[in-house]
């Protein structure tokens, strides 16, 4: 960075080069990444037969509106309803895993009781269970309890609260000033009124990273849907995409698929270009901790 | 004010000590998280022990076989050797290139270029796409005859392969997949890891005369090595249990793959666990993987001792 430009000129020139080097590999890759992304809306606006052609069509004609219209009432895939059963889903799945993360991470960060350590250390250890370990008594259990094709078994447990934004949350909790919460208790706040008007308004963005990550991770998960709906009539969108790949046996009409791929990725890819920060920030904050 | 604040507890002394009041707030604040603990860890823990020794389809109750579940798997099931094969390759080779790529992408996002934050955008985009959707899209991309890949590659005079139509190339496909929809998160947390060395060494190190070769070797990877540790161990773990791109690449029901190519160990475990109803089969082919896993992260972060930098250690 700092060059110890004994002529200006030449650093100048030779920085200039290496700021569009840097450019140009930039935006190859850049280019790379969203390519995929590029052929996918393209092949999505094509007709069956310009699909896998020789040479590649590049612009689509005509261009096919009307896919995304076939796609949507194509009875393998009604739109509309699995799109509802996923924000349906993965919100109440969200609502609770924050709800309980948050006062679950309270008491690990602010309150002192007998087997704390212990417990958080357990509550560490089970963040590196693969959960293929834990999944067929899961499944039994829930199946013994009648809720398979349903989706309590997807939100259920989520009201109980989650390793790792436990972790998370209280780590942040950690920041917050003593003198703060103990102002509060001074005047007469208990943990419940403390926790609510002091740490959680404090604790915000860690809040907003842990929604957004399950948020993202619940709508993206397909090993969930598939064993506890695959038989039901109310699919989430992945399941739905899945099943819709299903229906056209060995020689799928592609041209469909994809606007269907497109229309199920869509919407997460919105919420991203909105949230990014703070997706970053929570990647950013789970690499630092872990090493 | 503050005298009734410390009478009140000394009131309730008689018949539940502060200590213990103190106690049971807590509990009840943690209580949720206690019940997940003990119903969905820890009793799924043991009852996969348990089911792995039984015979059991859910419609009967369990019964006790021992260890017939683990001999059937090592010796008698002509899917498990090829399953284990067939994820092995995939991990071996998957893992360590990700992790170059993605130390790759993050070094070029860590130069003070202008609209740096659009290309880490550009570059995280895939790992948000749902595996499902991400595989679709590649299937297309990757077709054979007229595949937007094959099609380029030959433009070059290359001749294209038959990715996931053929048993040699359907692996390197899904490899290419995992490059593409995988790298986004260990990228950022590189990124995050390059942000946290301190400029002054870099600075110093220019004054003395290092070439940035020297610098990337010397300085940046050494200080990196905690960072590639956690990396290394997060991609071992998934890619061990790569599972839904395969089933809208290449379907769970009869051969998965060109000659059982894609056949995975996750596919292997939910056909045997939701396909067949064989739950202390499948019980047992998901605590061999654990075990294994378990083994592997020992491994690694045993060895970890002797190429991980920790601040505040003088390595040799």
């Amino acid at each position: 960075m700092v060059s110890t430009a004994r002529t200006p000129g030449g650093a100048r020139l030779a920085r200039l080069g290496r700021g569009l080097l840097s450019h140009i590999l930039l935006i190859t890759v850049a280019a790379l990444f969203a390519l995929p992304f590029l052929w996918l809306l393209i092949t999505s606006l094509k007709t069956r037969n310009q699909v896998f052609t020789d040479p590649l069509i590049w612009v689509p004609h005509p261009v096919m509106w009307s896919n995304y219209v076939e796609a949507v009432t194509a009875p393998g895939f009604p739109y509309l309803r699995l799109l509802g059963n996923t924000v349906f889903y993965t919100t109440m799945s969200t609502i609770g895993m924050v709800l309980s993360s948050t006062v679950v991470a309270y008491a690990f960060a602010r309150m002192a009781f007998r087997g704390r350590d212990t417990l958080f250390g357990l509550t560490i250890a089970t963040m590196l269970l693969p959960s293929v370990v834990l999944l067929i008594p899961t499944y039994v259990l829930f199946r013994t309890l009648g809720w398979v094709g349903s989706y309590l078994p997807l939100i259920a447990p989520m009201w109980l609260g989650g390793a790792f934004n436990i972790f998370l949350l209280r780590q942040f909790m950690l920041g917050i000033p003593n003198d703060l919460t103990d102002a509060a208790r001074v005047d007469g706040a208990g943990d419940l009124t403390i926790l609510w008007r002091v740490v959680v308004p404090l604790t915000r963005s860690a809040i907003i990273v842990v929604a957004l990550l399950h948020f993202l991770w619940t709508w993206n998960d397909f090993m969930g849907p598939l064993i506890y709906l695959d038989e039901a009539a109310e699919a989430p969108l992945v399941l739905g995409l899945y099943t819709f790949r299903g229906t056209f046996g060995g020689q799928p009409e592609w041209h469909l698929m994809m606007a269907a791929t497109m229309l199920a990725i869509a919407p997460i890819i919105v919420l991203f270009f909105f949230t990014q920060r703070y997706f970053i920030e929570g990647m950013t904050f789970t690499g630092l901790k872990g090493a | 004010m503050a005298t009734t604040v410390t009478r009140k507890p000394a009131q309730a002394r008689p018949w539940l000590s502060k200590q213990l009041r103190n106690d049971l707030r807590a509990y009840a604040f943690i209580s949720p998280w206690l019940l997940s603990l003990v119903v969905f860890t820890g009793y799924p823990m043991l009852a996969t022990i348990y089911f792995s020794l039984t015979d059991y389809t859910i419609v009967q109750p369990p019964q006790w076989v021992g260890l017939e579940n683990y001999q059937r798997m090592f010796t008698a099931d002509p899917q498990f050797w090829p399953a284990v094969w067939n994820t092995t390759f995939y991990a071996v080779i998957s893992v360590p290139l990700s992790l170059v790529v993605a130390l790759g992408l993050a070094l070029l996002l860590n130069q003070n270029v202008r609209g740096v934050g659009i290309y880490r955008t550009i570059y995280y985009l895939p790992t948000m796409v749902p595996a499902v959707a991400g595989a679709l899209l590649w299937t297309v991309i990757l077709d054979p005859q007229n595949g937007l890949l094959n099609s380029m590659l030959e433009s070059v005079g290359l001749p294209g392969p038959g990715w996931l139509k053929s048993a040699e190339w359907s692996k390197p496909a899904l490899i290419l997949m995992a490059l593409w929809a995988g790298t986004g998160s260990a990228m950022l947390i590189f990124l995050a890891g390059l942000k946290d060395i301190p400029q002054t060494l870099y600075e110093a190190a220019t004054i003395d005369g290092a070439s940035s070769w020297q610098r990337l070797m010397r300085i940046t990877l050494p200080l990196l090595t905690p960072t590639i540790f956690f990396n290394l161990i997060m991609g071992i773990i998934a890619s061990f249990q790569v599972f839904g791109q395969i089933l809208a690449s290449a379907g769970s029901g009869g051969t998965v793959g060109p000659l059982n190519s894609l056949l995975m160990y996750m596919v292997l475990l939910y056909r045997s666990a939701f396909r067949s109803f064989e739950m202390g089969y499948a019980s047992a082919l998901a605590l061999v993987l654990f075990v294994f896993l378990v083994l592997l992260t020992m491994l690694v972060v045993r060895s970890s001792r002797h190429w991980v930098y920790y601040e505040g250690e003088h390595p040799g």
